[in-house]
């Protein structure tokens, strides 16, 4: 899966999670908690989402690791290669 | 005969608007089956019935918006003989004791949401759905839902509607938001006006709960993971089985404390305002049942597809303003309700163990009482009893 793939998958997660938000409007390189106003129930179905998108297995210890859009295009594609 | 009259859903409600029937004239009901969606100011809730039998008649029409306590329709109750009805306009509209709203509404047995999606005979389509649909003048009936067991959602029609070649009329948009800042704004400031609050507070050691949380959901599936929110949700409801003064409500003079315990949970929605529903029996769940009803919940409340039983039945509220928040929020009770528990975000700080100074994460409980039905020294009883709980996270 390409990143442009990723990134597609992950902004389609964050749409079911925050309907009304324009994700077109998303800053990359920004923290996504603060600009949809995420909250832990939110960060965790997101997880889930990402989980059932893209089958993979992320552990609680690299939550972390998603907190921007580019953070997660490049988690996700690093999960991928292993 | 039954008479299935617009029930109160929450302190503040004094009207409703009957969105639409799943049931007809004729047809056979069960108690705890939802038969209608009925619009109020905070939400479009599911309403339950509370009575096995067949409908007799409905009188409310789809669209009407009458007062609680009118009869919505008229049940036959299984076992009994149809009798001749009086003609509905007759009826009169029994207003409801407003003070008394946790007494009138009977708890209907909960109905799985996997064996109402599949229901034969209606859409599986949340209410905002339903109604959006309306507006765009789309048939539910058409679509293939993409929500959690099929459900139609908001997206769903709005992608339907895209694709209609006619341009739908622009419908005028109710002010949902108007409304439940109004609705917010009675229930508040009767609590404010009636009720002599106290606020007591705690500062509780969350290392255990975090170590314990982290090696519990490392065994765990992403889908079954706990947030410690859940943890603190089950220490509270254990915590009220000691103190059972705090759980439940005033009415007309005097503490009525309920037998069950359904904490009601305070959940922002997007866009504005909050809801606050019921998690059924949060004392007698497991932690893992817990986070899948909480999960449900808050997913349903964020999709207005709340039933009648959670909005109508919490004995306890717990407000927690997150991890983005501040550190310790003090709450204004939900009446009839007596006690409101405010947690804050999560904050490492210098705390003292075994006379070393050390980093740990600390939460700031709070209680709000109602001084008509308990006093601050049992309240910070109940805080320090749930401290004391939240040192044994694996006993929860």
């Amino acid at each position: 899966m390409s990143k442009e793939e990723i990134r597609s998958a992950v902004l389609r997660v964050l749409g079911q999670i925050a309907p009304e938000a324009d994700l077109s409007q998303l800053k990359p390189g920004q923290r996504i908690r603060e600009q949809l106003d995420i909250d832990s129930m939110d960060a965790l179905n997101f997880v889930i989402g990402l989980h059932k998108e893209l089958q993979v297995e992320i552990p609680e210890a690299d939550y972390g690791k998603l907190a921007t859009l580019n953070d997660c295009v490049e988690y996700l594609a690093s999960l991928q290669a292993k | 005969m039954t008479e299935f009259r617009m029930p109160q859903l929450g302190a503040d409600m004094t009207a409703g608007k009957v969105i639409v029937w799943h049931k007809k004239a004729g047809d056979r009901v069960e108690r705890g089956q939802i038969i209608a969606d009925v619009e109020t100011d905070k939400a479009d809730i599911e309403v339950e019935v509370f009575t096995t039998g067949v409908i007799e008649k409905i009188l409310v029409e789809p669209g009407q918006r009458v007062p609680v306590g009118t009869v919505l329709a008229i049940i036959r109750e299984e076992g009994k003989p149809s009798a001749a009805v009086a003609p509905s306009e007759e009826i009169p509209a029994a207003p409801v004791p407003a003070a008394a709203p946790k007494l009138v509404v009977p708890r209907p047995a909960p109905v799985p949401v996997a064996a109402r999606a599949g229901e034969a005979g209606r859409v599986a389509a949340s209410p905002a759905a339903r109604k959006l649909a309306e507006e765009l003048g789309v048939d539910v009936a058409t679509l293939t839902g993409t929500g959690p067991g099929g459900r139609i959602t908001l997206e769903d029609v709005q992608r339907a509607a895209q694709t209609l070649t006619t341009a739908p009329a622009a419908a005028p948009e109710p002010d949902r938001a108007a409304r439940m800042r109004q609705a917010i704004a009675t229930s508040m400031a009767r609590s404010k006006r009636e009720i002599p609050h106290y606020y007591v507070s705690q500062t509780v050691d969350m290392s255990r709960v975090m170590a314990w949380l982290t090696e519990e959901n490392l065994r765990r599936s992403v889908e079954e993971r706990l947030l410690y929110g859940v943890v603190l949700l089950k220490a509270v409801a254990l915590a009220l089985r000691e103190f059972p003064e705090l759980n439940g409500f005033w009415i007309e003079g005097k503490g009525a404390p309920s037998a069950d315990i359904h904490v009601g949970v305070a959940i922002s929605l997007r866009g504005g305002g909050l809801v606050a529903p019921a998690l059924h029996h949060t004392d007698r769940q497991s932690l893992g049942e817990l986070m899948k009803s909480f999960r449900d919940l808050v997913q349903r409340a964020r999709a207005g597809t709340l039933r009648s039983s959670e909005v109508s039945e919490p004995t306890i509220t717990v407000t927690s303003l997150g991890d983005q928040g501040v550190e310790a929020v003090f709450g204004i009770i939900y009446p009839p309700q007596v006690a409101l528990v405010g947690f804050g975000k999560m904050v490492k700080r210098p705390w003292v163990a075994d006379g070393q100074i050390v980093a740990r994460p600390l939460i700031t409980a709070t209680l709000s009482g109602d001084h008509r039905a308990t006093d601050g020294h049992r309240g910070g009883l109940f805080l320090t009893a749930l401290d004391r709980l939240l040192q044994q996270p694996e006993k929860l």
